[in-house]
Formats: structure tokens, C-alpha cells, sequence
């Protein structure tokens, strides 16, 4: 695990270290979008939850459908901001 | 199975990598979305067919909530304005945050049964939840107070003696959360009243920050919530949002490092607020007077230019000015002007806000140059048009260590020949701090609506024929 952790911050690093002005916008949305990644974890939480268990239903619930937003939101602005970048 | 949930994991993270690749490169930005997005995609499915010990699935509420998600997302993706994407970036932002706390409190909640039944939980398990839930909690007021600041819900008031209460704040939770690691008891009360603190911290902490820092509070914002995903991660042993969440908490963090740089000052410097903060700084303008020009002046001046040169800052993105300009630019690129445009990276509100506008007017993006290249054909400019932009285009930042801004670099728009500032009154930039800009003798201003006077602007140019 701490393995991974620190191959996945150089990574980060890595990744992003010269971005174009233009992209800060979009990248930030983007990555924004895929912080929604934490709905994995919800989902998990309702699935291993017994199904009289109403408050781990009720907050994972919750959980997905936030993540959900900020992961499909998140995808769908960022699209819409490149798309105008695209016709010059 | 559990081979084939691994494996497409792996496929998930590697899209995810490859799709920020992309995302950082003007080409590749619209297709390194959509790679992100599948990885993101690819990544739920594997989880809903992961095996999992226990448990009932759930499978109809999971997907109703899904349903719902996705629903919410596109409609709000789809009607938001333009001009309205910081705010609703950070409130996408403070959603994940808020999905972490409610999560990890479940966790918690787990923790605490199973500690009534005597069992032991282990120390790593409750450090990492209860972080998880400490920096969601902050993301998630955080990130709504930007919201609310951001769409002008919410009023710039100052919290007195703000940094000494953030601290406090600070010492309490890690305090609470060290003694309950230390002391665990099956008592619920304290990670509530951690949770609790802990979105009073994420509200006390972003509302001191204002106006030009608000760039880098977004970007750090973000970073906070990638942050909080990978606790989740580590709390639940998963791989997937462990590399996702640090993916985005470094690249986050870069940029932010990248907005603090463009204003020559140290996060902490943003954090403990210096710029809202100072007052005062600068030297006093008492009695100097500015020099007003009229439509017909500026008109004149611009239509015999041979070069143009836009500085759009927030106030464009107010008046929501920049079709306007992109007409007037038109007009005069027909007659022989060449025009162009002065990006400051943290002019607006957001990092790239103005790149968004422009490119929303379809001002083709080779005409936006950035601060090295701006102040370069700076040199050559007749006409510097500074549209709602007040603190990057601040002399004092070159000249006068008294400043507040000293040392931060900006757009040096003296060394055109004029400069035309449109504005809507003399009041201070959003810093507050006073611009000696608008006295120098090269400087005429044109007071008003951005819209409006541009508009005027188009006209007059019209009737030069």
C-alpha cells in the first residue's frame, strides 16, 4: 500500500508539471471529476451492508448519488468547456 | 472473479492516468476527458461486481442512486452558464468531499458496534478514517463557501482574528482525533462533535480568502478532495480510489503551487491571508486626479492602431463582456488592426477562467498570450484596452515595496503607448488596494458597464466608417 502510495504521487507529479494556461480550467474540472473516484468506496459500503442496516443504506445511499454528481457532472462540464476550445 | 475485478481496476487506473495525460495537452484535452471518464466508468462497474464478504447488495438502491446522480450531474452540467463554471466546479468539488465524510462516518459508526462487541480495531484503521473524515468535512463546507462566494451568495466578512481561530481549530481536531486513537470508546459523541468542528474549520478557513486568491483556494480545494479519496481508499483497502485520489491530490497541489507562483507569494501567505487582510499599503493617490477619455476618443485611437491589446480580468466575466468584445475585435481586425489578448494566469477567479470566456466567444487561442509573451508585444502595443482587470495589471507590483502586491509579477501594460481602463467606478481593485495605474499619464479611463461601453464602443467605431 505505501508502495503505491508513493509511486502514485510522483505520478501526480509527473503528470501534470507543464499545463498551458488554456488547460488549467479543464484540468482542474477533469481531475475534480475524477476525485468522485471516493464513490467506489460507497458503493462498497451499500453492498456490504445488511439490507435492514437503514442508516449505512441511508448515508451510502447518500454517498453514491453525491459522488455520482460530482463524477458525472464533473466529466460532463469539462466536455463542454474543451468542445469551445476545439473550434478555432 | 476477484482476478478479473483486480485486472480491470488496473485498466481503470491506466486510463485514468493516460486521460490526465491528455487533459494537460491543448490537442489532446477533449479525448483525454473521455478516456477519464470510461476508466471512471470501468472502474464503478468493476465495483459493483467485486466479491464481497457479507452483505446483502442492495443492488436495486444502488443503481436508483446512481440513476439519480448521473440525472442531477447533466442536468447541472448542461444549464450552467459560461460565466457561472467556478462556482459550480467548486460545488461538484464539495460533493466528493462531502461523499468521503459520509462514508468514512459510517465507517466509524462500524467501528464503534464492533468495539461494543470487544473487538479491536486497529490503530491505522481509526488515524485514516477519521482523517478521511476531517479533510471531506473541510472540502465540503470549503468548497460550498467558494460556491457561495464565487455566485455572490455569500458576502466577504471577516472572521476576526481569523488565523488564530483556524488554528485553534486545528489543534482541537488533530487533538480529538489523537486522544480518540489513543482512547478508544464505544461512545459515538466524539466523532460527531469531530465531524462537527471539522466543517466549522472548512468554513472558517476559506472565508477570510477572497477576491485574486480565490484561484488558488479552488485549486487547493480540489487538491483537499483527491486527499480525501485516497483515505477512503487506504480505509477500505482499494487500490482504485487510493491511485485516483493521490492522482488528483498531486495534480491539484501543482496547481495550486502554479497559482501562488503567478502571484509570487507562498501558499501560506494565501492561507493566513495577507492580501484581504493588509490594509492600507501602497502609496496615498489623495489628490491625484484621473483623466476620463469619451467613447469617441477611445474609438478613434483604436480604429488607427496597429495594434490592439485586450486585458480581460473579473470584470468581464461580470459584465459577461467577452461576445462583445470578440465583435469589437471583428470589427477592427477588418480594418487592419491586430488585436490580441493579455491572459494574467490569475486574472479571474478560477485558474484559465479567462481562457473559458474567450474561447466561449470563439476568440481562437493563438491570440491569447500569456504574461511572458504579452509583455513582450506589450512593447509594440498603441492601445492596451484593460477590461475589469485591477490588481495584474498593478504597477505598484514593480515599484513600490510598500505595496501589499510588491514582487508579483503582472502584466506591465505601461510599456504600450496608451491605455484605455474600462471600470464600473473608482472603488478599489478587490484587494483593496489602490492602483497608480489609473493616475499615469499614458492612462485614460472609461467608467461604466464593460458590455454597455464596449457596445458603445462598436458603434462609434461603425460610424468612423
Amino acid at each position: 500500500m505505501l508502495y503505491m502510495l508513493v509511486m502514485a504521487i510522483y505520478l501526480g507529479f509527473e503528470l501534470i508539471s507543464k499545463v498551458p494556461t488554456v488547460l488549467h480550467t479543464p484540468l482542474m474540472s477533469g481531475a475534480n471529476a475524477i476525485s468522485g473516484v471516493v464513490i467506489i468506496g460507497a458503493i462498497l459500503l451499500v453492498r456490504q451492508s445488511a439490507s435492514n442496516d437503514y442508516l449505512s443504506l441511508g448515508l451510502g445511499f447518500l454517498g453514491i448519488v453525491l459522488g455520482m454528481i460530482n463524477v458525472v457532472g464533473g466529466h460532463a462540464v469539462t466536455n463542454r468547456m474543451l468542445e469551445m476550445f476545439k473550434k478555432k | 472473479m476477484q482476478a478479473i475485478v483486480n485486472i480491470s481496476y488496473l485498466i481503470s487506473v491506466i486510463l485514468l492516468i493516460r486521460g490526465l495525460r491528455r487533459l494537460s495537452h491543448p490537442s489532446t484535452a477533449r479525448n483525454g476527458n473521455m478516456i477519464a471518464a470510461l476508466g471512471m466508468g470501468l472502474a464503478i462497474v468493476a465495483s459493483m461486481v467485486a466479491p464481497i464478504e457479507g452483505g446483502d447488495n442492495n443492488y436495486v438502491l444502488i443503481i436508483i442512486a446512481l440513476a439519480l446522480g448521473t440525472i442531477i450531474g447533466l442536468v447541472m452540467s448542461k444549464r450552467v452558464e459560461m460565466t457561472a463554471m467556478p462556482e459550480l466546479v467548486s460545488l461538484f468539488n464539495g460533493l466528493g468531499g462531502a461523499c468521503a465524510v459520509s462514508i468514512s462516518m459510517v465507517e466509524l459508526y462500524n467501528y464503534q458496534n464492533a468495539m461494543a462487541m470487544g473487538e479491536t480495531i486497529p490503530i491505522a484503521d481509526h488515524i485514516t478514517t477519521q482523517m478521511a473524515m476531517f479533510v471531506g468535512s473541510v472540502a465540503f463546507t470549503g468548497s460550498v463557501i467558494a460556491y457561495g462566494k464565487l455566485a455572490g451568495k455569500i458576502r466577504d466578512w471577516k472572521i476576526p482574528a481569523s488565523s488564530v481561530v483556524n488554528i485553534v481549530l486545528l489543534i482541537i481536531i488533530l487533538g480529538m482525533i489523537t486522544y480518540r486513537v489513543i482512547m478508544p470508546d464505544d461512545s459515538f459523541i466524539l466523532p460527531l462533535v469531530i465531524m462537527t468542528i471539522s466543517l466549522v474549520y472548512g468554513v472558517t478557513f476559506v472565508q477570510p480568502i477572497g477576491g485574486a486568491d480565490m484561484p488558488v483556494v479552488i485549486s487547493l480545494l480540489n487538491a483537499l478532495t483527491g486527499v480525501a479519496a485516497a483515505l477512503a481508499g487506504i480505509v477500505y483497502g482499494n487500490q482504485m480510489m487510493l491511485i485516483g485520489g493521490i492522482l488528483v491530490g498531486s495534480s491539484g497541489t501543482i496547481l495550486t503551487v502554479l497559482m501562488c507562483d503567478a502571484m509570487n507569494r507562498s501558499l501560506l501567505n494565501v492561507i493566513i491571508g495577507g492580501f484581504g487582510g493588509s490594509s492600507g499599503g501602497g502609496a496615498q493617490q489623495g489628490d491625484q486626479v484621473v483623466k476620463e477619455a469619451t467613447m469617441n476618443d477611445v474609438a478613434i485611437m483604436l480604429r488607427y492602431s496597429d495594434n490592439v491589446m485586450v486585458v480581460p480580468g473579473y470584470g468581464m466575466a461580470v459584465a459577461q463582456a467577452q461576445k462583445a468584445i470578440k465583435e469589437l475585435d471583428n470589427l477592427l481586425t477588418e480594418n487592419g488592426v491586430n488585436v490580441n489578448y493579455a491572459i494574467h494566469p490569475v486574472a479571474g477567479r478560477m485558474p484559465g477562467h479567462m481562457n473559458v470566456l474567450l474561447a466561449e466567444a470563439d476568440v481562437p487561442y493563438p491570440k491569447l498570450l500569456d504574461l511572458e509573451e504579452a509583455n513582450e508585444a506589450l512593447n509594440e502595443t498603441n492601445v492596451t484596452l484593460v477590461v475589469g482587470a485591477n490588481d495584474v495589471v498593478n504597477p505598484a507590483a514593480l515599484d513600490d515595496p510598500s505595496s501589499p502586491i510588491y514582487g508579483m509579477p503582472i502584466l506591465e501594460i505601461l510599456r504600450g503607448q496608451n491605455v484605455i481602463v474600462m471600470k464600473r467606478s473608482m472603488n478599489a481593485g478587490y484587494a483593496g488596494i489602490q492602483n497608480p495605474l489609473f493616475f499615469h499619464e499614458k492612462t485614460r479611463m472609461l467608467f461604466g458597464d464593460a458590455k454597455q461601453t464596449i457596445l458603445g464602443l462598436i458603434e462609434e467605431v461603425k460610424s468612423l466608417g
